[in-house]
Order: C-alpha cells, then sequence, then structure tokens
C-alpha cells in the first residue's frame, strides 16, 4: 500500500492504496467521486476524462501515484457553487446530453479544447472530441454545444 | 401552448445532475460489506466440458466463494428463459435449448461462463478466477449461417441443422404467380451485418439478500425493470415478485441491449444469498463485445417483381438470421414478427412471401438492437427498389412516389398482417427533396469531379411499426408476455404531482417529456411534476422501454390516469361549488362552473381530497392518485424520408457523408428538441452500420472485433451535422397522435447511405457493395467492377 495524496476540486485529498490503483479507482472508489465514469478501460471512450494540472487526460489510463501531487479537477468540481460553467451551460442549453454516461468526460474534453483553442470551428471540435465516445447524440448537439460553451468562454 | 406545454422545447429537467457528476448509475451504487464477482469465460467457442477445478481458486487471498454450473444445478436453478415462441411451417415449436446461467455439459460461444469468484475486492476475484482450471474438450465451431445448415457442428444436439425455426409468412403460390406475371424481377443479395450495441454505459449488476426478510434486490442496467423480475424471478430462481425488488437506477444509455434478461443478473442474485453479502460485477468493455447480444445479422436473398411501368406486383424473401449460441429473451420474434411483417414498407405491393430461418452458431446470442428487425426490412426494401429502379431506368424519386400508398388509403391493410392507421409518404418525401436541395445536387458532383470525388445521392422512404405493441397480436404472433404499460399519478396535498412510470429512461429524456405532458393536462407547474422510474418496488407494474414505445404506450397510461384525475377533482369540485358534475369545466388548472364566476384551484381541490372536511364522502374516497394501464390497439406507424449525399475517393475507397437530411413523421412532437436529439443519434447509429461497424468472427469463432481499436464506433470527426425536420400525421389510436421517434433514425438511415455510395460507383460499373461500405469494401467493389 502506498499513501497517495493529491488535490481534487480544490480539496487536499490522500488515500492508502495498492501501487497499481489506476487514477480513476483512486478518485471514484477511494476518494468517493462518482462523477467520472469507466466506459472502456482501455483509453478509447474518454467517459474518464479529469483535468489533471490544466490539462485534460484519461484518468483509466494513469496509476494515481502517476498523480501525486497533482491538481485534479474531476466533473463535480467544475460548476461555481452550484452555477453551470459556460460549457455546461452551453450542453443543457444545446440538449449536448442524453443518457448523461459519456457527458462528464465529454464536459472536461471540451473545456480544455474550448480554453486552447478560444477560436475553433466545427471541424475542430469534430476532430479535438475524438477521443471521446457518445453513442446517444450522434455528436450533433454536442458540436453545436461546444462551439457555443467556447464562444461563451471567450466572454 | 403553456411554456412547458406540448410543442414546446423545454429544457430536461435530468441535465443538472449528469452535467455535475451527480448521476446515479448501478456502479455508482455501492452496500455496507459489499463484495465483486469476476466470471470465468471461455476463450473457446464450442467444447465439452470435462470439468472444472475450483479449489486453488477457493483458497486465494480474498475469496469467499467461487461457483459453477455444477452448483447451480445442485440447486436447481433455471436456465434463462425466452419470452417469445414461434413456430416451424408445420405447426411444430421452435426449437428452445437450455440456457444456463453457468455453461454445464458444453461452452457454446467465446464468453461464455464457465464460473464465478466472489472476493473480496475485485482484483483478488479475477486474480483467483485465473487459478480455476477448466479441462476442456475443444469442438469445432460454426460460425456462418450457411455452413451451420448444411451439416456444420451442432450447437444443440437437438437442433437439426442447427435450425431454431423455419418459418413464413405469405401466400407463397400467389406471390409465384404474380412473378410468373412480371415484366421485370430485380433480386438481391444482402448480408445485413452483425451490430454490437455498445452502450457507452458496461453492463453492472448489484446484487443483496437480506436473511432476515428473505428479501433480494438487484440493482441491474435494464431497460425493463418488471420484465427482469418476472424472467428472472419466475423462471430461474423461483423468487416471488413480493420478495425481489429490482432498480435500474440511471442507465447509461441501453439500444436493446439493456432489454435482455442476463445470466450475471441470476448468478449473482443467487450468490449473494449464498455468501450472505451483496456481490457486484461491472463488466469490463471486453466482456461487454462478448456477452451483451448482439444486432442485425440477416443473410437475406430477395426478389421484386415489377411491371413495366415499375409498379411493385410481388415481393419475394428469403432470411436466415442468426440467432447465435443460445436464444436471448426476445431473440425469434426480431426477424419475424419486427421484420417480416414490415415488408410492405411504405408501398402498396400486393403479394408478399417471406420465409424465415433462424439459425444457431457458436457466436453471442443475437437480439434485438435499435430497431430491431425494422432496420433489416427498411434496408432490404429500399436497397431492391432503388436497384429496381436502375435496371429499368425509372428515376429513384419516380418509382418511389408510383408506388407509395396514398394518403386517402388509410387505414391500410398490407399483406402481412399489419395494418398502418395514418401516414402521408408523399409530404415526408417532398419536404426531404427540398431540404436536401436535390436540384443542386447536379451541380454539386461537378463540383466533388473536379476535386477528384465520387459523389452519390441517396434514398430512403421507409416506415416502422412500433409502440410495441397490442398484447393480443404479439400473443397470437407467440409473445410470452403482454406489452402494455402502467403509470400511476400521485397529485399530493398541496398540487404536486409525481408521476410513477413503467417505462424506463436511459436517455429518453422521460423526465421532461412526461411532465410536460402532465403539466399540460392537469394544469400544474412543470417544475411541480416528478418522474419515477425504474424501480419494481415503487412503480406498480411496466414493460419498460423498447420500440419506440415510451410516449406511445406509456405515455398514454400517464395521460390516462391523469383523465382520472381530471375527472375526480370534478366530482370534488362540483360537491364544494354546490354545482352539478356536468356544470363544471376544467381548463388551465383551474374548475370551473359553466356560465358563472365561480372557480377552484387544481391546487386547491387537490388541498380538499386530503383535508376533505367538506367533501362528498358518500360517494368518495378522499386521496388523489389514479392508475392506469394502456395497451394499445395496433402499432404506431412512424416513417419519412432520409436524403444522403456522399462522396467516395476512387483511390481509397473512403466514404465521406457531405449531407444528410431525414424528414421524419412520428406523430405529434411534444419537444421537439429532444426529438431532434434522438433522430441525431439514430442516424449516428445507422450511418455506423452502412460505413463502419461491423461484428466480425474468425472461422473457429474468436470476435475478432472485441475492442474499440478494431470494432469502429462512430466518433465526432465521422459524421457531419444533420438536418433533420418533421412532418405530421397524427397516430389514429392513441389520444396523443403520438407514433414515437427512439428507432426512426437507425431505421431509415443505412438504406439512404448505401444507396448513395451505390449511386456514386454507378458510373464506374459498380451494382452493390457490402454493409459496411468500408474503404476496404468500396475499392474492393470498385476493383472488382474493372474501374
Amino acid at each position: 500500500m502506498a499513501t497517495v495524496s493529491m488535490t481534487v476540486n480544490g480539496n487536499a485529498v490522500a488515500a492508502d492504496v495498492e501501487p497499481d490503483t489506476l487514477l480513476v479507482d483512486y478518485i471514484r472508489e477511494h476518494i468517493g467521486l462518482t462523477g467520472t465514469h469507466v466506459g472502456c478501460d482501455t483509453s478509447q471512450c474518454g467517459s474518464c476524462c479529469v483535468m489533471l494540472d490544466g490539462d485534460s487526460i484519461k484518468s483509466c489510463t494513469m496509476l494515481a501515484v502517476q498523480a501525486e501531487g497533482a491538481e485534479v479537477t474531476t466533473i463535480e468540481g467544475v460548476a461555481d457553487n452550484g452555477e453551470f460553467h459556460p460549457m455546461q451551460q452551453a450542453f443543457h442549453d444545446n440538449h449536448a446530453l442524453q443518457c448523461g454516461f459519456c457527458t462528464p468526460g465529454m464536459v472536461i474534453s471540451a473545456i480544455d479544447l474550448a480554453a486552447k483553442n478560444p477560436d475553433i470551428d466545427e471541424a475542430g471540435v469534430r476532430r479535438g472530441l475524438e477521443g471521446n465516445l457518445c453513442r446517444c447524440t450522434g455528436y450533433h448537439n454536442i458540436v453545436k454545444a461546444v462551439l457555443a460553451g467556447a464562444q461563451a468562454m471567450k466572454g | 401552448m403553456t411554456e412547458h406545454g406540448i410543442g414546446v422545447s423545454v429544457k430536461r429537467k435530468e441535465d443538472r445532475r449528469f452535467l455535475t457528476g451527480n448521476g446515479n448509475y448501478t456502479d455508482d451504487i455501492n452496500r455496507p460489506g459489499q463484495t465483486y464477482a469476476y466470471f470465468l469465460r471461455s476463450q473457446v467457442a464450442h467444447a465439452e466440458i470435462n470439468g472444472v477445478d475450483t479449489s486453488a481458486a477457493e483458497q486465494a487471498d480474498g475469496v469467499l466463494a467461487v461457483f459453477t454450473g455444477a452448483d447451480l444445478a445442485a440447486d436447481e436453478v433455471g436456465g434463462i428463459p425466452c419470452g417469445w415462441g414461434l413456430t416451424f411451417q408445420n405447426g411444430d415449436p421452435m426449437i428452445e435449448p437450455a440456457h444456463p446461467a453457468l455453461a454445464q455439459g458444453k461452452v457454446r460461444h467465446v464468453g461464455d461462463a464457465i464460473a464465478v469468484v466472489v472476493a473480496e475486492t475485485r482484483k483478488q476475484a479475477k486474480a483467483a478466477a485465473q487459478l480455476i482450471e477448466a479441462d476442456l474438450n475443444q469442438l469445432p465451431a460454426v460460425v456462418d449461417m450457411k455452413k451451420a445448415i448444411e451439416g456444420g457442428t451442432l450447437v444443440h444436439d437437438e437442433a437439426a441443422e442447427n435450425t431454431c425455426y423455419d418459418w413464413a409468412i405469405g401466400e407463397k403460390a400467389d406471390v409465384d404467380a404474380a412473378f410468373d406475371e412480371a415484366d421485370h424481377v430485380t433480386s438481391i443479395d444482402i448480408v445485413n451485418n452483425r451490430l454490437i450495441p455498445n452502450a457507452i454505459e458496461p453492463r453492472v449488476a448489484l446484487a443483496e439478500y437480506e436473511a432476515a426478510s428473505g428479501d433480494y434486490t438487484l440493482y441491474t442496467t435494464t431497460q425493463n425493470p418488471h420484465v427482469i423480475r418476472l424472467l428472472m424471478g419466475a423462471f430461474v430462481l423461483q423468487i416471488p415478485e413480493h420478495k425481489l425488488k429490482i432498480v435500474a437506477p440511471d442507465v447509461g444509455g441501453g439500444f436493446g441491449s439493456k432489454i435482455f434478461h442476463y445470466a450475471e443478473e441470476a448468478v449473482l442474485t443467487w450468490a449473494a444469498a449464498k455468501v450472505g453479502r451483496p456481490i457486484k460485477w461491472t463488466a469490463e468493455r471486453s466482456e461487454s463485445f462478448m456477452t451483451d447480444a448482439h444486432g442485425r445479422d440477416h443473410v437475406t436473398h430477395a426478389e421484386l417483381a415489377l411491371d413495366k411501368e415499375g409498379k411493385f406486383l410481388g415481393l419475394r424473401v428469403r432470411t436466415l438470421a442468426n440467432m447465435g449460441s443460445y436464444l436471448s429473451s426476445f431473440a425469434p420474434a426480431i426477424p419475424t414478427y419486427l421484420h417480416a411483417t414490415l415488408l410492405a414498407g411504405v408501398y402498396t405491393t400486393p403479394l408478399i412471401y417471406a420465409n424465415i430461418r433462424a439459425v444457431f452458431t457458436n457466436t453471442v446470442p443475437v437480439d434485438a438492437y435499435r430497431g430491431a428487425g425494422r432496420p433489416e426490412a427498411s434496408y432490404l426494401l429500399e436497397r431492391i427498389v432503388s436497384k429496381a429502379a436502375r435496371e429499368m431506368g425509372i428515376d429513384q424519386v419516380e418509382i418511389r412516389r408510383k408506388n407509395f400508398i396514398p394518403s386517402d388509403a388509410f387505414p391500410y391493410q398490407t399483406p402481412v398482417a399489419l395494418q398502418y392507421d395514418s401516414g402521408d409518404y408523399e409530404a415526408t418525401l417532398s419536404a426531404a427533396l427540398e431540404a436536401a436541395d436535390v436540384d443542386g445536387f447536379a451541380e454539386r458532383k461537378e463540383a466533388a469531379a473536379r476535386d477528384g470525388k465520387l459523389r452519390g445521392l441517396g434514398y430512403s422512404t421507409y416506415i416502422e411499426a412500433c409502440g410495441v405493441a397490442p398484447s393480443a397480436v404479439a400473443g397470437a404472433l407467440g409473445a410470452r408476455a403482454g406489452l402494455y404499460e402502467s403509470a400511476v399519478v400521485r397529485v399530493h396535498p398541496t398540487g404536486s404531482v409525481t408521476v410513477f412510470t413503467g417505462s424506463h429512461s436511459h436517455g429518453q429524456s422521460h423526465e421532461t417529456t412526461f411532465a410536460q405532458l402532465v403539466s399540460e393536462q392537469l394544469g400544474v407547474d412543470f417544475e411541480a411534476v416528478d418522474i419515477v422510474h425504474g424501480d419494481t418496488s415503487k412503480i406498480q407494474f411496466g414493460m419498460g422501454t423498447y420500440g419506440s414505445r415510451s410516449l406511445a404506450v406509456g405515455g398514454e397510461a400517464i395521460l390516462r390516469a391523469a383523465n382520472k384525475i381530471v375527472d375526480k377533482g370534478r366530482k370534488i369540485a362540483a360537491h364544494i361549488l354546490e354545482a352539478s358534475e356536468a356544470d363544471i369545466e376544467f381548463a388551465d388548472g383551474s374548475y370551473t362552473v359553466k356560465g358563472t364566476d365561480k372557480a377552484m384551484a387544481f391546487g386547491e381541490v387537490a388541498l380538499a381530497a386530503y383535508v376533505p372536511h367538506n367533501y362528498p364522502h358518500e360517494t368518495l374516497e378522499p386521496g388523489l392518485e389514479e392508475s392506469a394501464f394502456y395497451d394499445p390497439l395496433n402499432f404506431t406507424f412512424p416513417g419519412g424520408c432520409h436524403v444522403c449525399e456522399v462522396d467516395v475517393d476512387p483511390d481509397t475507397g473512403v466514404v465521406d457523408v457531405v449531407n444528410f437530411t431525414a424528414v421524419d413523421d412520428v406523430g405529434r412532437v411534444i419537444n421537439p428538441m429532444i426529438v431532434e436529439g434522438q433522430v441525431h443519434g439514430g442516424v449516428t447509429q445507422g450511418i455506423g452500420q452502412a460505413l463502419m461497424e461491423n461484428a466480425v468472427y474468425d472461422e473457429n469463432g474468436q470476435l475478432l472485433s472485441g475492442s474499440y481499436m478494431d470494432y469502429t464506433m462512430p466518433r465526432a470527426d465521422d459524421v457531419p451535422s444533420y438536418h433533420v425536420s418533421t412532418e405530421e400525421t397524427l397516430c389514429a389510436h392513441n389520444s396523443l397522435g403520438v407514433k414515437g421517434v427512439g428507432e426512426v433514425g437507425a431505421i431509415g438511415s443505412t438504406p439512404a447511405v448505401i444507396n448513395a455510395v451505390v449511386d456514386a460507383l454507378a458510373e464506374k460499373g459498380v451494382t452493390d457493395v457490402p454493409l459496411p461500405a468500408s474503404p476496404q469494401n468500396v475499392w474492393r467493389a470498385l476493383q472488382e467492377a474493372g474501374a
């Protein structure tokens, strides 16, 4: 067992875990934040995306010990005191989610994409979300939402 | 129309919890003392089990128990049942082999469960499973359906020629006579590719047993908790309904694959009592690929007889339908009840004969996947109609118009059992032609040619039968259950409302759509209505969500319960307002006495029902809660026109969908935003089937496309944005006039895409491309045509 400490959504957390514990299992099972999902356990679907030191990463493909000391933001930490982040608001306004399972990873990826590419266009969004699978929406409304969310984040 | 009423794109109630990480999916639930299960699965497709030695696994760290099929047999646990019985043409019942929850005697597909390990942690369970020694005597596997019926190894000894049933509909002699008279016959061979549903949430089960009360609880990722309670309780574990609670909380997509009762649910529920602690199982994605029921997988030869004008005279269809290794819950119904009965499509074809032979193979069971039988029917029809037009030199639109059932011909009785109640196929076609700017296609094709691309245009004018279904019709065709829906509307003393529905939302937005419906019907605020679903201990009964039935069947049940509320309220208001019941009118949330200014708000009536000081006690009970069961008189028949425009790169075979237009008639639209979202998702799955997705087995029964690296799911950059709109004819037999929208996208789109690809390649001499039209398949078709 190893004690792994990091900051999650602004809170200092620590847990004793097996050295081979994945970051996503650390977050879900040890910290108890179940908003981050596991859809494929092979880095293909993106449901497990979290922000780690400012980048969207797939938390099923990283060991918790590798995130020692990191700043992590999960979907639970995206809203500000109950106020939607502009990207969450854009997803809501554009019906960019149906079953909601891919949504946490999709929103995290979208925030990262828009933050780094404020003037992104449709082709850029489609390319940028290539690592996130959604089976419900056909991406149509997700793309609309990310374009709207990117605009709102600029403001 | 109110701000949140019928016809308004109200934003969804369910979004906030999903967008903030507060969804409650099955894997998010943990119970005190919880243990974990891991299933040891067969790595070979077909083998005799000589023995399973679990002794080392039982001694491993953290292991509480290891169970095999022998343990289930010793406890007289039943097999996984099938909910639908078909017959051979001579009336003999279909062959229905046993489906043990853990393999007994043989394993029959890669992924068939041999044993389950229960341990303190998931890791310990998985590690211990590797210590189990299964002594298997490998047998030849049969994967290809044609080989299976022509002397291939038997998947089940009792199923001669691996045939589950050989069934037919229509008068063959009459249809043959029509072919004798025909001026032209078009024939087509189709392999409707096998698909893997791939809801992004893997299946999960968490079972718990309370010894003191004898109560079982199963949390599971299902689309229909009461159906699971019925199948598992009555047929597998002999647990009566009042001792078995099934909870399907937030479910992350289903697309059909979460309808069925799966072995893991039964094994965990049984084992939870044996071990005396809760047990959780969460599928790894590779397990999803090799245990979730697959979809489609038909091999069809079809012939269309036409007169010299291009009028259809008859249709003859012969289909092999893959059942996989065991019969999944509704598998036998898909190629028959939901496929063969749809073969009239939107056309007046007077004579139709279809022969369906269901075949066992050493593959994962095949069952309903979004559309379930209807995509296969639409694909067959729309491909053969397009091919006939091309062969006869008739315009693609013209041949369809020439054969449409006219809008004044409803109700229209087809030759294959169904009676369509309403529709206007010309309306959706002409709207689609305009929206797709078909007039400008020639110019766009020229422009594409200048870029070295082959541009093609493809149509699909489809219909589907949904809102499944009338119980009497389903029963006559082999269903072993009813297909009604139930609802309870509970009005609280202060006038807020809780609706309990037997439908289940796993993305369909019921919490919003149903609240709009009730808000409009009772005149209460949208925010004052909550929808409860997915828990057999809360919902009186339900048949669940599939076949685009939630609004057309479940919504109608809610409406009927709400109408009973209105009627009871009228009696209360009449008493308090000292008027005759016949003089009380209800509108916009208020009861008024006709011709006077005397009125009571709905909330006041609710309060009076629970504080019945001034109340007609002689004739009326206090309280304001009503229940309804609704069994429809007919299916609903959404339909429409999809137009697809593609660019094909002749050097690489890559197909790019550049425009996709869908104009659908789904009846009355409650929430346009949600309806469009359903179409977007369905169309993307249809494009996935057309261009990318394919479940591939090798001849030994190994699933080659068993991961997201190999099974090509549509991603954001594989599809364009769509043009989606609706035309409206009302369903004639439900009071909302709704038809359902869940499956139209997946049913209408696939043939439009392939017709567009064939159109693009026609100038190179290509007349057909197989599903999926992957770069390899397209490039090969071009080479074979000598292009």
